[in-house]
């Protein structure tokens, strides 16, 4: 009843109303010639033109790559149409994870495709620097498909920041964004996606991780500029023993938002493990922060957990974690809550100076505090950077 | 400095302070004493603003302007200050990003943190799985860079072994030796930090009412001998003394 209640609050998409023809835009040879507004808004979405602590770059401006280089050996950055012509094997990661006729935006991407990235860090490679990937709307009233696969080959380390932004003259638009992702033996995958769209834009990711033996899959996803709609339910599937993946959301809904986001892990061999956390405050948008942890094997562990903060009159928080076990010996566990701030900590912050509004502030940017993510220390470093460009403009 | 006047405050439409008349001069430190429940910390959270403690009757007047209508960060940027008994968990916001906001230029954050054995708690969220100790350091730290002209203790000293009454008690010196002229309002239970920070005057809340006022450690001394029934039954009034410059 509840969710038939919550599909129908999704405002419904009329593909055929957005653009699917763009200009194309040419390669840029040097990154630096990124328009002022451009760089800026790449930079809140944790993507640095400068490359400046950086392994690696992909750029694509609507249905166009316009840059894409590894500056560390055994990283490979390229378009995915590109990395199809040089893998032939490629073809057998296309749709493995996910279904071309799960909904119309799987087949949307499969009969129209823009691209996407191609991210792979061969056996055994470590960088201490992350690859970025950037999905850039320039043009209004577009769509954009996108088809990425990224893979860790057994015992690699790969990070991954992906920003995925408009310009600033950008009102309208569709981001379809499929991700394939695969983590091999003993390798170590950390994805980290920030979302800096427009007001009026709708993004329907569909993403989905297949992690093996010893793997682990890390997915941090923050989203705290405004948007029209989002509806996404990523999942990790791990299918090698001690196999373990962790989903970290924080997402802030402004009025007129919808942000529909959940993870899903289906942990399916022995000892595997599984951490969906997730952080939504709503200051007036609707978020409904799903969760679904399925134990299919012996000896696996598994913890879903969201807190929400309603800091409006408005707007709506709606926790659905859903725990499944189909064998005995599992252990999967859950904790929700959503809740206001609490006056004395807002009247705390205030009697050391700080006025209602910076006290409040302070108290919203610490509950979306990404230090919960785990992150390496260069890393965490550039994702606070573009966090506190984000704030800056929606505080 | 601080001057209150026939103030009557109630929480949640219960009466916890009545009539109270108390003042407290430039470079003057009191000590407020009374058992359980009596309205002390009621009294500090008044005069700090805290929306839950409505005034129904009475002035609070500070530096010579009423400050009834003004709010809590209103109050804390005039010069009040407060160290708080139980202060709330701030998740998110480090110890060292508080100290930032509140410090006025000059304070250095680094070595004032070593000074209080606070070094390791910087980069940790406000008072999130601090011991008791470790609670009140953090307290008087976050005092320290505020440095008011008025400074609210309450119980400085509660929960805290020996060796850190040691440490508060400098702290708390330290706080008030800033300016000649900073004075403290002091709840106590036990008396013990008067070893380590001089009071000079003292005064028994019982009942929400103000009952005694005098000599902080012959106050004590009574209290210890026979209670606070004697307190409360001695009524005394202040001594009218000449205001310092």
């Amino acid at each position: 009843m509840r969710t038939e209640k919550t599909k129908k609050k999704i405002p419904q998409i009329d593909i055929g109303s957005y653009k699917s023809e763009t200009k194309r835009k040419s390669y840029l040879k040097d990154l630096e010639k990124v328009s002022a507004d451009q760089r800026k808004n790449m930079l809140s979405a944790g993507v640095d033109p400068s490359h400046k602590n950086r392994s690696g770059t992909y750029i694509q401006m609507d249905h166009s790559v316009v840059y894409s280089k590894s500056l560390y050996p055994g990283l490979e950055v390229m378009s995915t149409t590109e990395a199809l012509k040089k893998y032939k094997w490629l073809d057998n990661y296309f749709w493995k994870v996910l279904s071309v006729d799960a909904d119309e935006f799987t087949e949307q991407a499969e009969a129209q495709p823009h691209h996407g990235y191609f991210l792979r860090a061969l056996p055994g490679v470590k960088a201490v620097y992350p690859l970025q990937a950037c999905l850039f709307i320039n043009e209004d009233n577009i769509i954009q498909n996108v088809h990425n696969i990224i893979i860790a080959e057994e015992g690699a380390d790969l990070q991954v920041i992906t920003g995925c932004a408009t310009a600033s003259d950008v009102r309208r638009g569709l981001h379809i964004g499929i991700s394939e992702f695969y983590v091999k033996k003993g390798a170590k995958l950390t994805f980290t996606m920030i979302h800096n769209w427009a007001e009026d834009v709708s993004v329907r990711p569909r993403t989905a991780a297949l992690v093996e033996e010893n793997g682990t899959f890390l997915s941090n996803y923050i989203c705290l500029k405004p948007v029209k709609t989002i509806q996404m339910y990523p999942k990790a599937e791990l299918v090698g023993q001690r196999a373990m993946a962790r989903y970290n959301s924080i997402l802030f809904a402004l009025p007129g938002a919808h942000l529909d986001v959940g993870s899903r892990v289906i942990l399916k061999a022995e000892g595997s493990r599984a951490e969906v956390v997730a952080r939504a405050v709503s200051a007036g948008g609707d978020i409904i922060a799903r969760g679904h942890l399925k134990g299919e094997a012996q000896g696996i562990k598994a913890h879903l957990e969201c807190r929400g903060l309603m800091v409006s009159e408005k707007g709506l928080i709606h926790a659905i974690p859903e725990l499944e076990g189909t064998i005995k010996g599992v252990d999967l566990s859950h904790e929700a809550a959503v809740g206001k701030i609490a006056k004395d900590e807002i009247e705390y912050l205030m009697a050391r100076g700080l006025n209602e509004g910076e006290a409040q502030a302070a108290i919203i940017r610490g509950f979306m505090d990404t230090s919960i993510m785990g992150l390496p220390p260069e890393l965490q470093k550039e994702i606070d950077v573009a966090i506190s460009a984000c704030e800056r403009e929606v505080f | 400095m601080l001057k209150i006047e026939n103030l009557t405050v109630s929480v949640s439409g219960k009466e916890v302070l009545t009539d109270i008349n108390l003042e407290i001069k430039k470079g003057e430190r009191m000590a407020l004493l009374g058992p359980n429940g009596s309205g002390k910390t009621s009294l500090l959270m008044t005069i700090m603003g805290f929306s839950d403690y409505k005034i129904t009757r009475g002035n609070i007047i500070f530096k010579g302007k009423r400050i009834n209508d003004l709010s809590v960060d209103e109050r804390a940027r005039s010069g009040i200050g407060i160290m708080f008994q139980r202060p709330p968990t701030i998740r998110g916001v480090k110890l060292r990003q508080m100290v930032d906001v509140i410090s006025k230029s000059g304070f250095d954050t680094d070595k004032e943190a070593g000074e209080l054995n606070l070094k390791e708690f910087l980069d940790r969220d406000v008072s999130l799985g601090f011991s008791g100790g470790e609670l009140k350091r953090s307290e008087l730290f976050q005092l320290l860079a505020h440095s008011p002209q008025l400074s609210l203790f309450d119980e400085p000293e509660s929960g805290v072994d020996l060796e850190n009454v040691v440490l508060v008690g400098k702290i708390m010196n330290r706080i008030l030796s800033k300016d000649k002229d900073s004075a403290a309002l002091i709840i106590t239970h036990t008396g013990y930090i008067f070893d380590y920070v001089k009071a000079d005057e003292g005064c028994v809340l019982a009942g929400g009412r103000i009952h005694c006022l005098g000599d902080p450690r012959r106050i004590l001394e009574t209290v210890k001998e026979h209670g606070y029934e004697r307190c409360i039954a001695c009524e005394r009034k202040r001594p009218k003394r000449k205001s310092r410059k």
